[in-house]
């Protein structure tokens, strides 16, 4: 709550809380996808603001978090044969794998560098013509474009020793997957402002029509995710399901043109699953076969298989929204950001991992 | 990972069509390089939405400031710039 108050907007953020106290006459579950929304939710107080009947249901938005872990395993695995550097964003490298992090492999031999965008993995591959360089391409419509940026300069460039294993989600099948599922009640969504500012809003539409949801694209600070909360429950207790753009300032109707050109050049989309929740058609992409030279899956000969997930983690119906963290037995106890036991408490993004922090803030307030 | 931060352009340093436009992004005073290929329009003293190295819309002035201000306070620019200005090797 500290940061609240720093925020200059803070007459604002009341008005919008009073409104929404005084609009809300029934029950509502609204999911926001985006993990970084989840992170500005938790991290502002805002839950502890809404009236009782608005129920915040936190999706899958954390690409970090839904990445599986034979993909993981997969990383690892290539990062421990002689003469591969394995390149990753710096969220990955605590998520546990099956054994192990890649942290810890990195602890232990194996060739890991973080890298802060993929194309800085590029540059590691044109330092190091005698190494294969492969970068392990996780994240949502937001990161695909930079990520098959660095597969165009790298063809562009004649690189043959740098190559990308894809863990891309898409956002609008998930929504969908989440809406058939019977056992999940979402009432309406908060739509994630920075995957719309590529890809537009136009997929949103049949999705609000065919499951009657309004759904509502916006940022990422305290006065954007109130505005988005507050936009949504007008339409549910007015009964409307319009798809509507509350971070205009950067969300075009269409998306961005050129991101999305280079996205088509070079991914198509694939079936995946997604840790917690399956496989979901559709809902991925894979590298395209006329740039099948940057796959690593083909490059390295890659199979697929299936690895259990740590029996107490209720991760997956987190994600799906059907149980919030605090109901996981492992919640604190044997499971911290310090020793994670599944994925949501090991980014910061991860539902699991915000209402840990958020509960260290709020005791550290109460001690002084 | 998927946060993405509002910077000024302070310079365009290769004009190159595609892939290869970049340019030099000031965060506060922190520059980066920056691909600038998917906004092709922007130009030096835009503000720009960089996300992993790559601009990803031009967004307003006022807007970009308010935004920034608030990753400070929340001190997650680190987390998306990385301490160190070069990139890269160890
Ligand atoms: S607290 Fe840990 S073990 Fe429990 S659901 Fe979250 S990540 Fe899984």
């Amino acid at each position: 709550m500290k940061y609240l108050t720093e925020y200059r907007d803070v007459a604002l953020v009341q008005e919008y809380v009073r409104r929404i106290h005084q609009l809300v006459t029934k029950p509502w579950s609204i999911m926001e996808i985006c993990g970084g929304q989840t992170h500005g939710l938790v991290k502002n107080g805002i839950l502890e603001m809404l009236p009782e009947q608005v129920t915040m249901v936190h999706g899958p938005g954390c690409p970090v978090c839904v990445t599986p872990l034979h993909l993981i395993d997969d990383a690892i695995a290539l990062a421990y044969q002689p003469g591969i550097i394995l390149t990753s964003f710096g969220d990955m490298l605590r998520v546990p794998g099956s054994k192990e992090s890649l942290l810890e492999a990195k602890a232990n031999g194996a060739n890991i560098q973080m890298v802060y965008s993929p194309l800085d993995a590029l540059k590691i591959a044109q330092k190091n013509p005698d190494k294969e360089v492969v970068f392990f391409a996780v994240g949502f419509e937001t990161t695909a474009p930079a990520n098959a940026l660095s597969v165009i300069q790298a063809a562009a460039l004649g690189l043959n020793n740098y190559s990308i294993l894809t863990s891309h989600v898409l956002v609008p099948p998930a929504m969908e997957a989440i809406l058939s599922d019977p056992e999940t009640r979402v009432d309406g969504f908060l739509a994630a402002g920075h995957v719309c500012t590529i890809m537009g809003m136009e997929e949103y539409y049949p999705i609000a029509e065919k499951y009657r949801v309004p759904i509502v694209v916006t940022g990422f600070e305290p006065i954007d995710l109130l505005i988005g909360i507050y936009e949504t429950l007008k339409q549910l207790e007015a009964g409307s399901y319009q798809v509507d753009n509350q971070y205009a300032r950067v969300v075009q109707f269409g998306g961005n043109p050129q991101a999305k050109e280079i996205i088509g050049k070079v991914f198509i989309t694939s079936d995946r699953i997604w840790r917690g929740i399956g496989e979901i058609p559709g809902s991925g992409y894979e590298v395209d076969q006329d740039f099948s030279g940057y796959d690593a899956r083909i490059k390295f000969a890659l199979g697929h298989r299936e690895v259990p997930e740590h029996p107490e983690c209720i991760a997956g119906q987190i994600l799906k929204g059907l149980r919030k963290p605090i109901h996981c037995g492992q919640f604190g106890k044997g499971c911290t950001p310090e020793h994670p036991l599944g994925a949501p408490m090991v980014s910061s993004e991860g539902a699991c991992a915000a209402y840990y922090h958020f509960a260290q803030m709020k005791n550290e307030t109460i001690n002084g | 990972m998927c946060l993405a931060i509002p910077g000024k352009i302070t310079a365009i340093t290769e004009h190159l069509d595609g892939a290869f436009r970049t340019g030099k992004v000031s965060f506060g005073g922190i520059v980066r390089d920056t691909n600038l290929s998917m906004v092709p329009d922007a130009q030096i003293d835009d503000y720009v939405l960089v996300h992993v190295g790559v601009a990803i819309s031009v967004v307003d002035e006022d807007e970009a400031r308010k935004t920034f201000e608030l990753l400070k306070a929340m001190g997650e620019l680190e987390e998306e710039l990385g301490p160190d200005p070069k990139p890269g090797v160890e």
